[in-house]
């Protein structure tokens, strides 16, 4: 770990000044960057501990939404009672995520913005272009089980591992930032971008910009939804594929559906076209199907990752059956539903 | 910043309440004692409770929110105390094993690990009497299945999950102990 | 008189007691090697190397040092001086080859060798200085592919001592050429790591007058001990090695790891006390399982009567040791086949070496076998149990010597009921409830039944509290209170009144602890020095006034209690230990012993063979589309002989099963094989099985007497757990999905159906 000084401001006018600085990072929860400055992956000069801005409320929006502050809790956030009411979906990504003592730490604006887990990223011996620019991928060609298979470049293949951010982009949600040109709202679809020829950018934030608070939009998804994940054991690790699905059947047919990936690209998949395919279709396994297609075309395996491109074809249907069926995923309950 | 203060903060037993540059004063309240620390920023709470207030109790089994060794209580919640660098906590109560029971006195849950052989190597284990008594606390657990999927942060190498779950379900005092 | 209003207490034997040490780990008093304090402690952060092979060019260590705080960068250039002998480095293991000397010169032999250590006054600043230090190379061609690196496998001429050539029996090839039923594959198990959840760590407390004290993470002090003194020069009266609490080690402390020489070098040379840990990361740059490969024939008549075993196995190895491992042996010695013939080879490359793993060779042939014979059962149509049973040995089959004894038939049977076996229905594929595919599979363990030479110490205080104590170590197997129970049992003590002293080099002789054989061998030792002590109370009961004995000449005259000396043949006379003391003037009575196999007429070494058997049932349920297995139920009946205290072996075995559910579903260490690395080098990428996995274990202990295996009857429980889980898993996914997978751990990837 290198050495850095520390700020601890209070207002948020104060930590975007901070933040402004060079080489200067914002400390949340800690889960992730603390990780990443012991393993000499993160190296700030400064690093500006946004703990106690005002960000930790969870409130009403004007549109009839709900605030997620920057700094509420994973674990606040999943088990509150209004986000369990109206965006169940987001809970239950939450609670398929991390650990119990891990949520009680982190917060919703680090979960966004927590970095890669492709073992490259975090082993500095070895070449990364997203750490490193310019040094290769030494995923590509190597071990990349865990990568992606949509919207990877030359470049990078990483994955973005969160789950709450896979619920974020089917909700629809919107991240409030503010930064030293001012406030701006980001929709869920635009925040996290694709590694392209920039690997190093994960998202579209600005330097010096910080997320302030997630807002989710007044539409509910409380009866048919469901966040399905996938993994190498029941509990405690990061999701090679899931799939969160938000939808809406009005008399027998679907009348909106949402459905993002998770595990398969540098940041939640969503296609509008695979969702389109459904509108209007009864809920069977043939729309399914013809959905998954749209959403999975043009993927790619990297060898050691070959297996996600039949596992998604499998669970997205799968979540899609779960969501119109009113059945959704337990995520205490192994069982897949 | 002065390394003659973090030699200082180092020696067994002495705690330095000044605020030597490169060091951020803390105040932390630790099973029940208030320390006043002065503490550079990269320490995590881990290495501080075992490097320098000699509270060994608390594990240290991947130092990356990997294994849940760590695990304490901070402000009643538990946590990984490896990912957390002290000087973000100024101001908290930590709870850490040697403040749930001692010998002699344990607390219900210690108690229960006991009787249960909740533990062989003993190395996971004040980690998770710490987040078994967070996920008491927390109040989401009724069925074994809560239990299992809740105490998942805590890695069990010598694999006395079992076990684990039946102490906690006792103490939780549910039906579900099978 | 004794005091008759009180119960006599019997804790002894088969007492099912909690943990003597417990109330030290729940409160975490207990000290692991990393916890010991020292004054004026030096913090060691070890640098590790980048390539797989190739050299050391240059290294920067400028800005290392101007770190405030480090006051010291040992490398291979200025670390003092150590001896050139191979010899000097030979640990108790003795791998033929060239032990690993850390810091030794710039050949670099594995992808995260150690490079550099700093020393700081603090562990952040050793920390920090550590990214600092910059080490050029020059690389050279390296292979870490294991399927590669078999075009150069080879069978050493120089063998390992424990391992046991196998015995070939008939024309196997002839056989299988001719058999009705034949079954043929190749098998396949990645490398696995130990990852106990303590870290390698060392405490070197350096006390000033040329004496220090290593608080280390082993399994045998004593061999850690002789290893540092061969190599640093010091004498065993100088240097003494405490391993009191050991937070699981599975075969990884087996070996002294190279930060217990970092840390005694730095400590010698700064002629101060260091603490070197490694980290997580860390832990995958040394031991390991090997990764395998093994091909079994089977031939069998239609019935399902073997009629030939053939195994073909080949382990992994480093380039610069030659570790080996019974593979191939298993089958052979436990079904009964006239034709059989094992081959081994191993098979170099640039790692570190491999190392014993939790039933090191067992778990991984008899694993394979297992899954092999479960092929070979149904192709013929046979009950997977059953045809067990048809190819049953009522002895060792590879040997042709008897068993000191084999309740195998009992494990399979009350395993069998308790699992609700004959509820099967035989299919592949025919049991399911919803989406979730059910599969029963079951398998046969076994392992050996070790006893090696332990010496121990029982000491009797005129207060009533005995010590015992032995350099044996607890490394999570319950050692402490095995061996309070067995001196409880000898001398009728309530186990309060009992300190067990373990973990120290300055103890009573005893080897490194593996291969499940402390209890049985440490126990012997503590009940022959508890034996003597109560012969020399019997003699002092002599003085008593009145000799309330009567002539009472042996123990077996008496019935130790409480304290207290009964007259068998008339129990209202008595004495108390104290009043026996008191009256021969006696404060302590102090006994050393020493139990070694081939002691008396009862210990047949050589003639029987000795070994633990288990039976492993297995619930799993598949979802069919999805691939995800959850592991429902699992029944193990094992055969260990006298099971001294319950409590702890049934742990001993739910943590065998939990890690064979790791070996069978999570387990595998992925290397990048150009960089020759182990990329998966952490907690998060590495699954070992967590709660959620975990749901229902039953373990059964079969009635097993054996007086001959070893004295106290026991056969030792710490690996027995592990071998063939995997495989009854393996087993159970088959039946349940029709999915034969010969590749373990079966990952999710590798069960989703393409
Ligand atoms: C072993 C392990 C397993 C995990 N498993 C999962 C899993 O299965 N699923 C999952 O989704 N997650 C998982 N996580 C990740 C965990 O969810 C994230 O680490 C956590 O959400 C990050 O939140 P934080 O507040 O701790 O962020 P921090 O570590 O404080 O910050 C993370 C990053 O976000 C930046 N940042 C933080 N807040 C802001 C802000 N308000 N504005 C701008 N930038 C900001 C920081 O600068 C930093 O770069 C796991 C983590 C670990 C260690
Ligand atoms: S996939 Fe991306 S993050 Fe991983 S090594 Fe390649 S460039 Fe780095
Ligand atoms: S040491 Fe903190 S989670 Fe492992
Ligand atoms: S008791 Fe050893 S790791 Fe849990």
């Amino acid at each position: 770990m290198i050495r850095f000084d520390y700020a601890r401001p209070t207002e948020v006018s104060d930590a975007v000044r901070e933040g402004a600085a060079e080489q200067a990072t914002y400390l949340a929860g800690g889960t992730n960057l603390v990780d990443l400055l012991k393993e000499n992956v993160a190296r700030p000069t400064r690093v500006v501990d946004i703990g106690r801005l005002p960000l930790a409320e969870i409130g009403e929006t004007e549109s009839g939404g709900l605030r997620l502050g920057a700094l509420v809790t994973n674990s606040e956030t999943a088990y509150d009672s209004r986000v369990q009411e109206r965006y169940p979906l987001l809970s239950s990504a939450i609670l398929a995520g991390a650990t119990a003592q891990l949520r009680n730490a982190a917060t919703n604006g680090g979960n966004i913005n927590q970095r890669t887990r492709c073992y490259y990223f975090y082993d500095v011996a070895t070449p990364c272009n997203k750490r490193n620019p310019g040094q290769g991928c030494g995923a590509i060609g190597g071990v990349n089980r865990i990568h992606a298979i949509l919207g990877t470049s030359p470049h990078c293949i990483a994955t973005h591992p969160s789950d709450m951010a896979v619920a974020l982009a089917a909700l629809q949600a919107e991240v409030r930032v503010t930064g030293s040109d001012g406030e701006r709202v980001i929709p869920f679809a635009d925040y996290h971008r694709l590694p392209g020829e920039e690997p190093w950018r994960d998202n579209t934030l600005k330097p010096g910009e910080l997320v302030t608070a997630i807002d989710l939009p007044a539409e509910r998804f409380t009866q048919n939804f469901t966040y399905l994940k996938l993994r190498d054991r029941l509990s405690y690790a990061f999701a090679l594929v899931s799939v969160a699905v938000a939808m809406r059947i009005e008399d027998g047919r679907i009348a909106e559906a949402r459905i993002a990936l998770g595990g398969v690209a540098h940041k939640p998949w969503r296609r509008l076209e695979a969702e389109e395919v459904l509108v209007g279709r009864a809920p069977d396994r043939a729309a399914f199907d013809a959905a998954t297609e749209v959403l999975l075309d043009g993927a790619r395996g990297h060898g050691a990752n070959d297996f996600k491109i039949p596992m998604a074809r499998k669970a997205i249907p799968r979540a899609l059956e779960q969501a119109a069926a009113g059945t959704p995923q337990s995520q205490t309950d192994k069982r897949l539903a | 910043m002065s390394e003659a203060a973090l030699s200082l903060a180092n020696d067994p037993g002495r705690e330095v309440a000044s605020s030597a540059i490169g060091t951020v004063p803390v105040t932390l309240t630790i099973n029940g004692q208030e320390h006043r620390l002065a503490v550079e920023p990269w320490v995590t709470l881990l290495d501080l409770l075992r490097e320098r207030l000699h509270l060994t109790g608390s594990k240290k089994g991947c130092d990356h929110g990997q294994c849940g060794a760590c695990t304490v209580l901070i402000d009643g919640r538990r946590m990984n105390s490896c990912l957390k660098l002290a000087v973000t906590l100024d101001g908290s109560e930590i709870t850490t094993i040697e403040g749930l029971g001692q010998p002699g006195n344990l607390h219900p849950l210690q108690a229960a690990f006991l009787e249960h052989d909740a533990f062989q190597c003993g190395y996971c284990t004040p980690g998770q009497i710490c987040s078994g008594v967070g996920l008491i606390a927390e109040g989401h657990a009724r069925t074994r299945d809560d239990v299992r999927e809740q105490m998942s942060g805590n890695l069990c190498r010598c694999g006395a999950y079992t076990n684990i779950a039946d102490a906690i379900l006792e103490v939780l005092g549910t039906e579900d102990r099978e | 008189m004794p005091d008759t209003r009180h119960e006599p207490i019997r804790v002894g034997i088969g007492t099912p007691l909690n943990r003597v040490d417990g109330e030290a780990k729940v409160t975490g008093q207990a000290q692991y090697a990393a916890e010991y304090p020292a004054a004026g402690l030096l913090h060691g952060v070890i640098v590790s190397g980048r390539i797989a092979r190739g050299r050391i060019t240059g290294i920067d260590e400028t800005a290392a040092r101007s770190v405030p705080g480090v006051v010291e960068v040992l490398t291979h250039r200025n670390r003092p001086h150590t001896p050139w002998l191979d010899r000097n480095y030979k640990d108790e293991l003795s791998i033929p080859g060239d032990p690993f000397r850390p810091l030794e010169s710039e050949e670099i032999q594995f992808s995260g060798q150690p490079v550099a250590l700093v020393l700081a006054e603090t562990f952040e600043a050793a920390r920090f200085a550590a990214s600092l230090i910059d080490v050029s190379y020059e690389a050279a061609p390296h292979n870490i592919d294991f399927e590669a690196s078999l075009a150069e496998k080879f069978l050493p001429s120089k063998k390992r001592n424990s391992y046991h050539e196998p015995k070939n029996h008939g024309d196997a090839d002839a056989a299988f050429d001719k058999a009705e039923l034949r079954h043929e594959a190749r098998y396949h198990l990645a490398v696995e790591h130990h990852n106990p959840m303590e870290m390698h760590a060392t405490t070197v407390d350096w006390h000033g007058d040329g004496t220090l004290t290593v608080y280390d993470k082993n399994q045998g002090s004593q061999g850690v001990q002789s290893y540092l003194c061969n190599i640093f020069g010091f004498s065993k009266k100088e240097l003494r090695v405490v391993n009191a609490y050991v937070g699981g080690a599975f075969g990884s402390g087996l070996r002294p790891q190279y930060q217990v020489y970092l840390a005694v070098m730095a400590a010698k040379h700064m002629q101060r006390s260091v603490r070197v840990v490694m980290t997580r990361q860390q832990m995958f740059t040394h031991a390991h399982r090997p990764e395998a490969v093994y091909t079994v024939k089977l031939g069998a008549e239609p019935t399902g009567k073997l009629t030939a075993i053939l195994g073909d196995a080949t382990t992994s190895t480093s380039r610069f040791e030659d570790n080996m491992e019974d593979v191939v042996i298993w089958g052979m010695i436990n079904y009964d086949s006239p034709n059989m013939k094992g081959e081994y080879s191993i098979a170099p490359r640039d790692t570190y070496t491999s190392a014993d793993m939790r039933a090191p060779g067992a778990a991984t042939g008899m694993t394979i076998f297992e899954i092999a014979m479960d092929e070979l059962a149904y192709k013929a149509g046979v009950d997977p149990l059953e045809f067990r049973m048809i190819n049953y040995s009522d002895i060792d089959a590879m040997y042709r010597t008897p068993f000191t004894s084999k309740a195998l038939r009992e494990a399979y049977r009350e395993g069998a009921a308790a699992f609700g076996w004959d509820r099967r229905s035989p299919e592949p594929r025919s049991m399911r409830e919803g989406r979730e595919l059910i599969g029963w599979g079951m398998a046969t363990g076994l392992w050996n039944a070790e006893f090696v030479e332990t010496s121990a110490r029982a000491r009797l205080t005129a207060d009533g509290r005995l010590e015992v104590a032995s350099a044996t170590s607890d490394i999570g197997t319950g050692t402490y209170t095995v061996l309070a129970l067995v001196a409880a049992d000898t001398l009728g003590l309530r186990p309060e009144r009992i300190t067990v002293r373990i973990g120290d080099s300055d103890l009573p002789h005893s080897q490194v602890e593996g291969g499940s054989r402390a209890a049985a061998s440490a126990g012997a030792a503590v009940q022959l020095a508890c034996q003597a002590v109560g012969a020399k109370l019997l003699a002092a009961a002599a003085k008593v006034e009145g000799k309330p004995l009567g002539d009472a000449r042996s123990l077996e005259d008496v019935t130790l209690t409480d304290g207290y000396m009964i007259l068998r043949s008339d129990p209202s006379k008595a004495v108390s230990f104290a009043d026996a003391m008191a009256a021969s003037g006696l404060d302590v009575i102090e006994e050393e012993a020493t139990a070694k196999p081939g002691l008396g007429d009862r210990i047949s070494q050589m003639t029987k063979s000795r070994n633990v058997h288990s039976a492993v049932f297995a619930e799993v349920r598949v979802d069919e589309d999805l691939g995800q297995v959850r592991v429902t139920r699992i029944v193990n009946a094992v055969a260990a002989g006298r099971i001294i205290n319950p409590k702890t072996a049934r742990s001993q075995i739910l943590g065998g099963v939990v890690m064979g559910m790791g070996m069978a579903l999570h387990e595998e260490t992925m290397g990048d094989p150009i960089l020759g690395r182990w990329m998966n080098h952490n907690l998060a990428e590495y699954h070992i099985p967590v709660n959620a996995d975990v749901h229902d274990i039953e373990v059964i202990f079969v009635d097993e007497p054996d007086p001959e295996v070893t004295p106290l009857g026991a056969k030792g429980v710490g690996e027995i757990g592990i071998i063939s889980t995997a495989a009854a898993i393996a087993n159970a996914i088959f039946h349940a999905t029709g999915q034969r997978h010969r590749n373990l751990p079966i990952t999710i990837d590798r069960l989703i159906a393409t």
